[in-house]
């Protein structure tokens, strides 16, 4: 029984807070959920997926954030409960159509959860998602605990269904994909069916109408929330310092106060409504100190706004020192941790952080040195990026134009590390690897030189790259697509995309063919097996030869995961010790200082390379590698 | 436990089962009334790199996903020289670790990089950065039983036998069943077991 449909009121249960806000949308009534993958958001929809058939629910994994956001706008005009996830970056891709939805409103429930990532955690950029509440004029709402990631996104739809529009909540990693307790709600009996009422039209036009009322809504849910429980002070009458904090930094904080023993010096507001600001919530504290400390993940956005609301206010309010990112207080960019904020409070207070002895502390230091050897990412055993990229080295090391590989977002950007033998050669968007190598080959009309080729995977291929690849033939652009078809979008959970044979809910679904839709827009296409690396090379070289307009290799093997929970490794594989001949073999460890392979390691002792067996994936592919064909592979 | 809050570290390398493993644990814990949060650090955990699972248990109040530097009492270590890692930022003189004593060879080691340190004396250091450090060959008895990713489990027989969590074999079963499935408990029952019998030898030398 899935933790999240559990119908016992009242349980305490160990939850994921994605799985706490999944929770929350079910208990409001949610009827229709719908996403793209993307860390750390990924675990909402999910598991509202494995849930959807039992509670009668229609959740998707669409096709990129805007659909998502689309479809359930669709439910959310049409007077049901509906929520959309994402990651920061998925909202960059769903604006266009926030920024326009926010005007018309909408007549259900509408809960937008942007699950940020400070530091980059599980991903490329870092940004803060909460400048487009403001932007968009709709409330925003952040969590600090597990219950309250449950509870505020209960409440979101209510408050949704006031206003009149869209309710965000800016998750964080440190909530997001973290777990605690949560005592589980009431689910709802009775749901509505979805009616669009014809009558009255959805328009933003003219928005001299529509973005003023837009502003009135937002006023409202001021109203709404200005009591909310998720606003609350505790600390002395007159803090020395008033710590203003929201979403992971709470926990933070309260520890660091805790620690250092300062619970009769500071005091902790923890804002769970950033916008719009608490007004009487943030006049009464501002009221009782001279010092305010702001601690919030990435950028200074709360802090930013009570700065502006201090100026509105400033004939009621003493002179205060503000404090936090503005100041260099706190660090500009990345992610709060306890350290960092023990050594914020301490630096501002002067009580001491508690430390171990000094032998113990240079012991430490001795062991981080020489006993925890550095561990880079690398490609899974088994991986057939890891073949894919090998090839693609091959090809342009023959080709000796410098080719360029333009990357994009997946498991196969680590192919601009050693991994992937640093072959790519960009990194940015999703789908802006093919945008960009359809832009650079056309490019030989001004005299460049170098092939010009992107790598996708079969997700990413569905999410963007199609608009770049109907731009390429409309333009004649040479260059080559490789489409890192492994089945899966591996990088965020294995969740299934239009080119799988099932959909979010586990139900049988027609397969978008990837060859096909490029064949039918005119490309040249390809299909191989990577893990034959020769013929894979061979190709990729052959079709960077032809200036033709552009051409698709679709790679196609199984992400080594999903193998392994399907089948048995199909070899046992082994090192003969008679031939690999170790250093004496002029081959300068190939295997292991060049394919690197976490499967094959060097034995020290017997100075000759070797199978781990607990790592490897008997996938067989390091036959290929060895020159002295000492790796063998048998039927397993 | 005999600390509020009392704080684990799950260290080991993508791919371990280290998620699962504090998953478990703190099932177990919730279901008998503690406050427990889990932070879990796996942006990359398929994918080669150290994953870390923050732990922290209390009957008073939920605290925050992150342990702060020196503040860990108990380190499972599924990796060894992650549990060095791990205690050199966690750890302090009265620090417990539990450790898997076979290596996970990173790519930097396997080509050459960096070495991998010799095992007597990593093991010297884990002991010198703790109150009691036990050594497990966990993963060679998981691939005995036919699937090293029962280390984790194996692991957490171990922190039963030795008496630092409530963990038994009844409340990890119902564990088990709730956050995987029942056809998981068998397998995992018995890498419990095989735990409890390898810490045997170390606990009785205590005495």
């Amino acid at each position: 029984m899935p933790l999240i449909s559990l119908d016992e009121p009242g349980k305490e249960v160990l939850m994921m807070g994605n799985e706490a806000i999944a929770r929350g949308a079910l208990e409001a009534g949610v009827q229709v959920a719908a996403a793209y993958p993307g860390n750390p958001s990924s675990e909402i929809i999910g598991s509202l997926a494995g849930v959807a058939k039992e509670m009668g629910i229609y959740v998707e994994w669409s096709v990129n954030e805007k659909v998502a956001l689309e479809v359930v706008a669709a439910a959310a005009t049409s007077n049901v409960n509906a929520l959309v996830a994402m990651k920061q970056n998925g909202l960059n891709v769903a604006s266009d159509f926030l920024l326009n939805l926010n005007l018309t409103g909408i007549r259900g429930g509408l809960v937008m959860v942007v699950a940020d990532d400070p530091s980059g955690i599980s991903s490329t950029n870092e940004e803060d998602s909460r400048i487009y509440a403001k932007l968009a004029d709709i409330p925003l709402l952040e969590p600090s605990t597990f219950q309250e990631a449950k509870e505020m996104t209960l409440q979101a739809f209510d408050l949704s269904r006031k206003i009149g529009n869209v309710v965000m909540i800016r998750s964080v990693t440190r909530i997001s994909h973290a777990r605690g307790n949560v005592v589980l709600g009431q689910l709802p009996r009775d749901l509505p069916t979805p009616r669009f009422d014809t009558s009255s039209p959805l328009s933003p036009m003219p928005s001299s109408l529509s973005h003023p009322a837009l502003h009135r809504k937002l006023e409202r849910a001021a109203e709404i929330l200005k009591d909310s429980e998720f606003n609350h002070y505790e600390g002395p009458e007159n803090p020395e310092i008033l710590i203003i904090t929201c979403g992971a930094g709470w926990f933070f904080s309260k520890e660091a106060i805790d620690i250092l023993g300062l619970s009769s010096r500071l005091g902790v507001l923890k804002i769970g409504t950033t916008w719009p600001l608490p007004g009487t919530v943030l006049l009464n504290s501002l009221k009782t100190t001279e010092k305010v400390l702001f601690l919030e993940e990435v950028d200074p956005v709360l802090e930013n706004n009570v700065a502006a609301f201090f100026a509105f206010h400033n004939r009621e309010l003493p002179a205060i020192d503000f404090m936090g990112k503005n100041s260099g207080h706190v660090p500009s960019t990345g992610e709060l941790s306890p350290d960092l904020v023990l050594q914020v409070l301490s630096g501002l207070t002067g009580v001491r952080i508690p430390d171990e002895e000094p032998d113990y502390v240079e012991k430490t230091k001795e062991a981080l040195l020489n006993y925890a050897p550095n561990r880079s990412l690398a490609f899974c055993a088994g991986c057939p990026h890891r073949s894919s990229l090998w090839a693609i080295k091959k090809a342009l090391a023959l080709d000796g134009r410098d080719g360029i590989l333009f990357g994009d977002i997946g498991c196969y950007s680590l192919g601009i590390f050693a991994t992937g033998y640093f072959q790519l050669k960009t990194l940015h968007a999703m789908g802006s690897g093919a945008g960009m190598a359809c832009g650079f080959g056309n490019f030989a009309r001004l005299g460049a030189t170098q092939p010009s080729l992107a790598v996708c995977g079969d997700s990413t291929f569905f999410h963007s790259v199609v608009p770049a690849l109907m731009n390429s033939v409309h333009s004649g652009s040479n260059f080559l697509l490789i489409v890192l078809d492994n089945s899966a979008t591996a990088m965020t959970g294995f969740q299934p995309h239009p080119g799988s044979p099932v959909n979010a809910m586990g139900m049988p679904a027609p397969s978008i063919v990837i060859e096909d839709l490029c064949r039918s827009i005119g490309m040249e296409t390809v299909v191989r097996d990577p893990f034959d690396i020769e013929d894979t090379a061979l190709t990729i070289y052959e079709m960077i030869q032809r200036q033709t307009g552009p051409k698709a290799l679709v790679l196609r093997h199984e992400c080594a995961l999903v193998s392994a929970k399907k089948r048995k490794a199909q070899f046992r594989m082994r090192v003969d010790p008679e031939k690999c001949v170790g250093d004496d073999c002029g081959c300068n460890r190939l295997c292991t200082r060049v394919f690197k392979c976490p499967g094959l390691i060097w034995d020290r002792s017997g100075q000759k390379s070797k199978i781990d067996e607990a790592i490897c994936a008997g996938c067989g592919v390091c036959v290929n590698i060895c020159p002295s064909q000492a790796i063998v592979r048998e039927d397993a | 436990m005999n600390k509020d809050p009392y704080n684990l570290v799950v260290a080991g390398v993508g791919g371990q089962g280290n998620v699962l493993g504090s998953q478990l644990i703190g099932t177990v814990l919730v279901n008998q009334g503690y406050k427990v949060t889990i932070g879990e650090t796996y942006g990359a955990s398929q994918r080669g790199g150290s994953v870390m699972s923050h732990v922290r248990i209390s009957a008073k109040r939920q605290y925050g996903p992150l342990i702060p530097p020196r503040f860990a009492d108990l380190v499972i270590a599924l990796e060894p020289s992650e549990a060095a890692r791990v205690l050199a930022r966690y750890g302090n003189r009265n620090t417990v670790a539990i450790v898997n004593t076979r290596p996970v060879y990173s790519i930097d080691v396997t080509g050459g990089a960096v070495h991998y340190p010799e095992t007597n004396g990593l093991m010297e250091k884990i002991r010198s950065l703790t109150s009691k450090a036990y050594f497990l060959d966990a993963t060679d008895r998981a691939l005995q039983m036919g699937n090293p990713i029962l280390a984790n489990i194996i692991m957490i027989g171990a922190v039963s036998a030795a008496g630092i969590l409530p963990i038994t074999e009844s409340n990890l079963e119902k564990a088990i069943s709730e956050v995987l499935s029942s056809e998981k408990v068998s397998v995992n029952l018995k890498a419990f077991a095989v735990g409890k019998e390898l810490i045997a030898s170390q606990i009785s030398r205590d005495c």
